[in-house]
């Protein structure tokens, strides 16, 4: 337990000094959606409608784009190996990147919605929402982005290739993502049931990917 | 399974059986083309569009066969280190990409008509174009890893993480959207489509499974030898580098 917690706390603090992981993520999340209104033209209604879409697919890329450091450094410099040989099992050194990658970029991500929901004309009563289906549907996207990020390790141009792996495994978190916070816009329906699903994805993530992220790693490092 | 491990005895079996699978082949792809082009009726709602079916339904099965075989090998590989498992994996990824890029655009064409447009973002539509999406994935992972046991089992996860996410993508893609027609083939209570329909959409299937079965035994066999070669090549050049050194 102390040993977990140490390496969560390395990890954080590493990404947190590094400055530019955190940064480019947000930087490049408030890029996409500045030019949204660019490409579909500045009607406020049907930025309203697609503001939540938007807000997902641009907060997909941007977790995207920081997932392949979630092994690559430690893989560069040997602690990698370090931590293959220590006293954690490897599932939980997974794990545990794939949280310390939730924290730095996930959280961030789900927060700054808000503000770039008024560039989008997000009606005020869906933001709640939309930050909470973020904060528990970013799990998911980190856990699952760290099988892709074991698996492309050390290749070249993996970036790319990681995205082509990750994308389509998104669709069920992109689907109830969506409906979570449209259903606070548009009403009757309750925005809960897409919300449980939501949670549910994220948990079976957490649990099931480590696993499968571990088993690409020992293929990577063999 | 265990006795074909031996990739030797693996290539003289399909030495023996493509020839007899290919004259099979061809003669139930000919029957079935005969009985949905000529001796099929037309829909009296859809007219001669309805044709269309008799290579998209068959297409559509294969696509989810090829990735259902994909995962079972991958199991092959990772759990039992079967060498095979390996190889029919990788050569059933291109075999399986192509038949579910079959079905979609058969299905493409027959929406044009039916439903009047190429493309609707409907529930089916968008599982199978996800589908194709693992698949590439899957190619592309293959592709970009160079040593072959890395990959084989790099691209086993991966396509165990995704037979664990179908389920998941179809049905969240059905609570998504739903106006593909509901399954009418295999379902409780028989059958919806006539029996004058069904006898030549189950020729057509036997004879794409078959296709799919020779074309993957072809491959594999073309992969088994692709990998004696690159050893061969690389028994030789350590050999020269020793006479030189």
């Amino acid at each position: 337990m102390k040993a977990a917690l140490a390496l969560l706390s390395r990890d954080v603090t590493l990404a947190w000094r590094e400055g530019g992981a955190i940064g480019t993520a947000l930087g490049f999340y408030l890029v996409v959606v500045a030019l949204t209104p660019l490409g579909l033209g500045p009607d406020l209604n049907l930025l309203a409608r697609i503001a939540p879409g938007m807000l997902w697919v641009a907060l997909l890329l941007a977790g995207l784009l920081s997932a392949d450091r979630i092994f690559h450094n430690d893989y560069e410099d040997g602690a990698l190996d370090v931590l293959i040989t220590g006293p954690l099992p490897l599932p939980l050194v997974a794990a545990i990147k794939s949280l310390a990658h939730w924290i730095t970029t996930g959280v961030p991500l789900a927060l700054l919605a808000p503000v770039l929901g008024l560039l989008l004309n997000l009606p005020p009563q869906a933001s709640p929402l939309l930050v909470l289906a973020m904060l528990v549907g970013t799990p998911a996207v980190s856990f699952v982005a760290a099988i892709g990020a074991s698996l492309t390790l050390g290749l070249r141009r993996s970036g790319l290739l990681l995205a082509l792996l990750v994308l389509p495994l998104y669709v069920p978190v992109l689907i109830f993502g969506v409906a979570t916070a449209s259903a606070a816009i548009t009403g009757p329906a309750s925005p809960w049931p897409p919300f449980l699903m939501l949670c549910g994805l994220s948990l079976a993530s957490m649990v099931l990917a480590p696993i499968a992220a571990a088993a690409a790693l020992r293929t990577a490092l063999r | 399974m265990v006795s074909l491990a031996n990739p030797t005895r693996f290539l003289s079996l399909v030495d023996r059986l493509v020839p007899w699978l290919t004259v099979l082949t061809l003669l139930l792809l000919g029957v079935g083309l005969y009985l949905s082009f000529f001796v099929a009726p037309p829909d009296y709602q859809q007219g001669e569009t309805v044709r269309i079916m008799f290579i998209h339904v068959p297409a559509a099965w294969l696509a989810m066969f090829g990735y259902m075989l994909i995962a079972v090998a991958s199991l092959g590989t990772l759990i039992w280190r079967h060498p095979l498992a390996d190889v029919a994996a990788k050569t059933a990824a291109p075999i399986g990409a192509t038949f579910t890029f079959v079905a979609l655009v058969t299905g493409s064409l027959w929406g044009k008509p039916m439903w009047g447009t190429y493309w609707v973002w409907d529930a089916r539509l968008t599982s199978v174009l996800v589908l194709f999406l693992l698949y590439l994935g899957l190619i592309a992972l293959w592709q970009a890893i160079e040593e072959p046991g890395r990959a084989g089992r790099a691209a086993a996860i991966l396509a165990l993480v995704g037979a664990i996410n179908v389920p998941i993508i179809k049905f969240s893609v059905d609570w998504w959207n739903t106006l593909h027609q509901s399954a009418s083939v295999f379902r409780l209570g028989g059958p919806t489509i006539d029996p004058s329909m069904l006898a030549p959409l189950f020729v057509m299937a036997i004879a794409f499974t078959l296709l799919f079965v020779l074309l993957h035994l072809i491959a594999m066999r073309a992969e088994i030898l692709r990998r004696r070669v690159r050893a061969l090549q690389q028994t030789q050049v350590e050999r020269a580098a020793l006479v030189e050194a």
